[in-house]
């Protein structure tokens, strides 16, 4: 009571906020919607900013992974070298084996003072027989209770899958106690000694090389086997991220703006219609200060239970959301930042307080005289000519009755009409970047495009754990009878030869990386952003960042080397391509003596199966050494689908906002009129052209508002996306722009007037059955 | 003579408790007859007028009016019944602001989807007959009140209704005014316009009707069929 002062003023208040049952509810949906959306947003931004750095720094994550060769080594002398000069922290040795590929590590527990793991599933291994998997395998088919047998061992006891834990910086594949990792080792695979270490600097890729020094230095001559820098991890893992985040900040801040336009208006809109009974109030003694106090408090009640729901809310909502974006990401957080839940209730409080006292204080000021008057005389010119034009239109006179009335209203209508232009905006915008964003998606990787792949050989990229044994299979597989067989197998449509590999290029330090292709590569071409994809020798193909980090344009040369080969090469293109931080070329093998074809890409005929081509074909060329793959279609990238749910539900809250902000105003324009409705209905109107005219009232706001909205989303997509795009160092090719088209803006058009029809019904119904004799003793 | 207004054991409760606020009632009004309906202030009159407009219906009994149950017809149907059979004339003229007097005497001929030409002609005959012409074009707002009560009863005359309801008609209105209304409403009745009158008003209830009931407490505590005087 204290917060109202006086019990008059409490009861005025409280009085206020039980009778306008409706605009109380719509306050506190409004901001329930709102907040949560923010809440939403803003966390996903907070989770999705630097993912990985945000993993790595919680758990402690090592900067050096280092394989020791235990025979060269004692225990003792490598755990001495977590005291050198620059070592912050150090753990280990453990032991370090192979098992079917995967780099498994004994280590008794997930915790450690580096390189603390978060368990996701599960437990971890307790004794012989029990296996710990990355946790980048809880979407494999391998499951808690799967037995995986050593390969090639058929009668081993094989491992139990137990848990799953996350390393940020990779430091495994999989766990076990390390008696286990000690069992299984063999003469193929020896144990080796894993040590992880954090240094005091190892921000760049000098202070690392510089730390690795440190160590072999300080051990025996060859017994440091191997390192992996968290930095080659980061890198792969940032990559994923940096083509998204752009598009989650556009919906957050989209999400921030709606909220604050529907929330103000629906608020201002609830203290600018109660003058005359703020007019009654002054007249019998409330002073303006206890006005402009009840006032606020009739906004603040609803909105303060709203926004208390709405974190709720949004916390449920989002800890689905982020678990998915942590799995995508490997990150960590699998709740709603704290700091979210703190700022964004308190800027909603703000505006809400900000939007109420605005017009509270007008009410405050308005003359008594003046505020009792409004409503009670009879209105006069407002509108009235568009009741004579709409009288004159060829349709039933509740059609055009319904029609003129907004005129009568212009600063209600203008707000009714924002709350749809706004949330036509938010849909059409929404809808663009939900296709801008599957475009995205199917643009990466476009050789994963492949019906079938052939892989021929030659180290496949591998962006996992430092193995012990890496690089051991190399068979020496001739691609060329490889491609011979792909060619002649039936079924055949086109196909090309692929390889990955470092090159050199002119003007940029360090490597770069190639992709060579060899036939008509075609069908593995990239989305282009200029110019063409390359379609014989001497050509390139380079993504937006290379041409910036070498000042050069389309028709330029650049000098690429691989080995012995140099090359000048014609940029005729410039593609969608994001991988490698943007330093990548696409060209021809041609040129390159020494580069083979990694990998066949095919397309088959139509008609033909891909698993039963890639069958026939895997007879032919597995002699040869060569594996095949069918392609099983391709799956949608795990953060595309993460944010599109993100959009979709984004979407639904803005355009339900939207329609409360709609809601709100007909109930109110509803109330006022209740008088005039009981007039026509004791004329004889009936139900039915009741509800037709307060949907009429504000089809044409709908109309209106759809066609503001469509134009403005659509702009707001031409212009926001390319901002996205440099921000994330690519231009963006047209598949990425250019996602309407005229049926789908038709059909976002008319959203805007289902966003006013929806909000009209309940209203109209409301007014076609109040009781016509009581709504006549309104007087 | 057929009775228009045919009320049988009908009552009308607002709460469950204590005595209804109308009725049970038993009355009849035929073709061409004038009722005014007198009584003191919370004794049911307009209460009874809800009833045979449709407005509002009986807890129990039947109302029949020209001939129908109206105490059974839904919402849409009562409504089509209002506009065809029922013209009602308020105490506070209940005019839409925002439209122009010619335009709210045609709303219920356009209501009911009279052609435009058609409901505008009735509209400008009517308006003719009750002097209001010149103020075809002006907003009710400009109008004095007996003006406004002349559209009203313009209005509420546009359908031809076999049945026209008054509820304090001169209520709100001054002496001159109010005299003016009753000419036109002795009149109507002249020319054979079945009417119900719901006054405190008895020199208004004398001039007009050709029969005048007393309500007490929601019964009928008087009935005369007294002969009209000038
Ligand atoms: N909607 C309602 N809800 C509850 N009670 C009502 C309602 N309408 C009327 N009443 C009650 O029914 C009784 C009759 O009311 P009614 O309006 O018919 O009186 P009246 O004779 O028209 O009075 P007046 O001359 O003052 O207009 C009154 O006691 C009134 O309080
Ligand atoms: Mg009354």
């Amino acid at each position: 009571m204290s917060l109202l002062g006086s019990g008059a003023l409490g009861r005025v208040v409280r009085s206020g906020v039980g009778r306008r049952r409706v605009q109380t509810t719509v306050i506190a949906v409004a901001c329930m919607m709102a907040v949560a959306a923010a809440v939403i947003a803003g966390s996903l931004i907070v989770a999705t900013n630097a993912p990985f750095d945000h993993a790595f720094a919680k758990q402690h994550g090592a900067h050096i992974t280092a394989q020791f060769d235990p025979a060269r080594v004692s225990t003792a002398a490598l755990k001495e070298t977590g005291r050198l000069d620059g070592v912050t922290a150090s753990a280990g040795p453990y032991p370090t084996t192979t098992f079917n590929e995967l780099t498994l590590v004994g280590r008794s527990g997930p915790h450690s003072d580096v390189d603390d793991l978060d368990l996701r599933a599960g437990r971890w291994a307790k004794k012989a027989g029990e296996i710990v998997l990355s946790a980048s395998f809880l979407n494999s088919p391998l499951k808690i209770g799967s037995v995986m047998k050593a390969s090639g061992d058929a009668d081993s006891p094989g491992l139990t899958v137990v848990g799953f834990a996350l390393s940020s910086a990779r430091t495994a594949d999989a766990w076990a106690t390390p008696g286990q990792v000690r069992a299984l080792a063999s003469k193929d695979s020896p144990v080796t000694s894993q040590m992880l270490y954090r240094f005091k600097s190892a921000s760049s890729k000098g202070q690392i090389a510089a730390d690795r020094k440190l160590l072999s230095a300080a051990v025996p001559s060859g017994s440091l086997l191997a390192t992996q820098s968290y930095l080659d991890t980061k890198h792969s893992a940032d990559r994923g991220a940096a083509a998204t985040i752009p598009f989650l900040v556009a919906f957050g801040v989209l999400g921030i703006v709606m909220s604050v336009i529907i929330v103000s208006s629906v608020i201002s809109g609830a203290v600018g219609t109660g003058l005359r009974r703020i007019g009654i109030l002054k007249a019998i003694g409330f002073t303006p200060r206890e006005v402009v106090r009840a006032y606020v408090a009739q906004a603040l009640i609803p909105a303060v239970a709203g926004i208390a729901l709405g974190v709720v809310l949004g916390n449920v909502l989002a800890v689905p959301l982020l678990a998915d974006t942590a799995q995508v990401y490997g990150g960590v957080s699998l709740s709603v930042t704290w700091w979210v839940d703190v700022v964004v209730p308190a800027v909603a409080l703000l505006i809400v307080t900000v939007a109420a006292l605005v017009p509270a204080l007008r009410a405050g000021r308005l003359r008594t005289v003046e505020a009792i008057a409004v409503g009670r005389a009879p209105r006069t010119g407002r509108g009235q000519w568009a009741h004579r034009t709409a009288g004159r239109l060829p349709l039933p006179r509740a059609v055009t009755y319904g029609l003129a009335s907004p005129f009568t209203h212009p600063v209600r209508t203008a707000a009714m009409l924002l709350a749809v232009a706004f949330g036509t905006v938010a849909a059409t915008f929404a809808v663009g970047l939900t296709s801008s964003l599957n475009a995205v998606g199917s643009a990466q990787d476009p050789q994963d495009r492949a019906d079938v792949t052939v892989v021929s050989g030659g180290a496949v990229q591998n962006r996992g754990p430092l193995s012990p044994g890496a690089a051991r299979r190399a068979p020496s597989v001739d691609p060329a009878k490889v491609g011979a067989a792909v060619k002649a197998q039936s079924g055949t449509a086109s196909y090309y030869g692929m390889t990955r590999t470092d090159v050199t290029v002119a003007g940029i330090s360090g490597s770069v990386e190639a992709t060579l292709y060899q036939g008509d590569s075609r069908s593995g071409s990239y989305e282009m952003i200029s110019g063409h994809w390359i379609t014989g020798a001497g050509q390139v193909v380079v993504p937006t960042r290379f041409l910036e980090r070498t000042g050069t344009r389309i028709g330029d040369t650049v000098r690429v080397t691989l080995g012995k080969d140099t090359e000048s090469l014609r940029i005729v293109g410039e593609a969608f391509d994001t991988d490698n931080d943007g330093l990548s070329v696409h060209a021809d093998m041609a040129g390159f003596a020494g580069a083979r074809p990694q990998v066949f890409q095919i397309q088959v005929k139509p008609g033909v199966s891909p698993a039963d081509y890639a069958a026939k074909l895997a007879a032919v060329v597995r002699p040869l050494g060569a594996d095949v793959l069918a392609d099983e279609g391709s799956q949608q990238d795990g953060m595309i689908l993460v944010l599109d749910s993100i959009a979709v539900l984004l979407t639904l809250m803005l355009v339900s906002v939207a329609g409360l902000g709609v809601l709100n105003s007909v109930v109110l324009d509803t109330r006022e009129r209740v008088h005039d409705l009981g007039v026509c209905k004791a004329l004889g109107m009936s139900p039915r052209q009741t509800v037709s005219l307060v949907l009429s009232s504000v089809a044409g706001i709908g109309v209106l508002g759809g066609l503001i909205g469509v134009p403005l989303g659509f702009a707001l997509h031409g212009y926001v996306l390319p901002v996205m795009g440099h921000a994330a160092g690519t231009g963006l090719p047209p598949s990425v722009l250019d996602v309407y088209d005229a049926p789908e803006l038709v059909l976002l058009g008319l959203a805007g007037i289902a966003i006013a029809l929806l909000g009209a019904l309940l209203p109209s119904g409301w007014a076609a059955r109040a009781r016509t004799a009581t709504a006549l003793r309104t007087e | 003579m057929t009775d228009v207004i045919e009320l049988a054991g009908a009552a009308k409760r607002y709460d469950n408790a204590g005595t209804p606020a109308l009725g049970p009632l038993d009355l009849a009004v035929a073709e061409g007859e004038a009722l005014a309906v007198t009584g003191p202030s919370g004794s049911g009159k307009s209460t009874l007028l809800n009833l045979v407009a449709g407005l509002d219906k009986p807890t129990e009994g039947a109302v029949t009016v020209a001939g129908e149950r109206i105490d059974r017809l839904g919402e849409h149907a009562l409504a089509r019944f209002r506009r065809e059979r029922i013209g009602m004339v308020f105490q506070f003229f209940n005019l839409l602001d925002d439209l122009t007097v010619a335009d709210n005497i045609r709303l219920p001929a356009q209501l009911t989807g009279a052609a435009r030409r058609k409901a505008a002609a009735r509209a400008d005959e009517l308006m003719e007959l009750l002097g209001i012409t010149r103020h075809a074009r002006a907003y009710p707002g400009r109008l004095s009140g007996g003006e406004r009560q002349r559209v009203a009863v313009a209005r509420a005359l546009v359908n031809r209704p076999a049945l026209l309801l008054a509820d304090e008609p001169t209520g709100a209105l001054d002496t001159a005014s109010g005299h003016d209304v009753r000419e036109l409403l002795v009149e109507l009745h002249r020319g054979g316009q079945t009417l119900v009158l719901v006054t405190h008003d008895m020199a208004l209830a004398r001039a007009c009707a050709s029969r005048t009931i007393q309500l007490v407490d929601g019964r009928l505590s008087l009935d005369t069929r007294a002969e009209a005087v000038r």
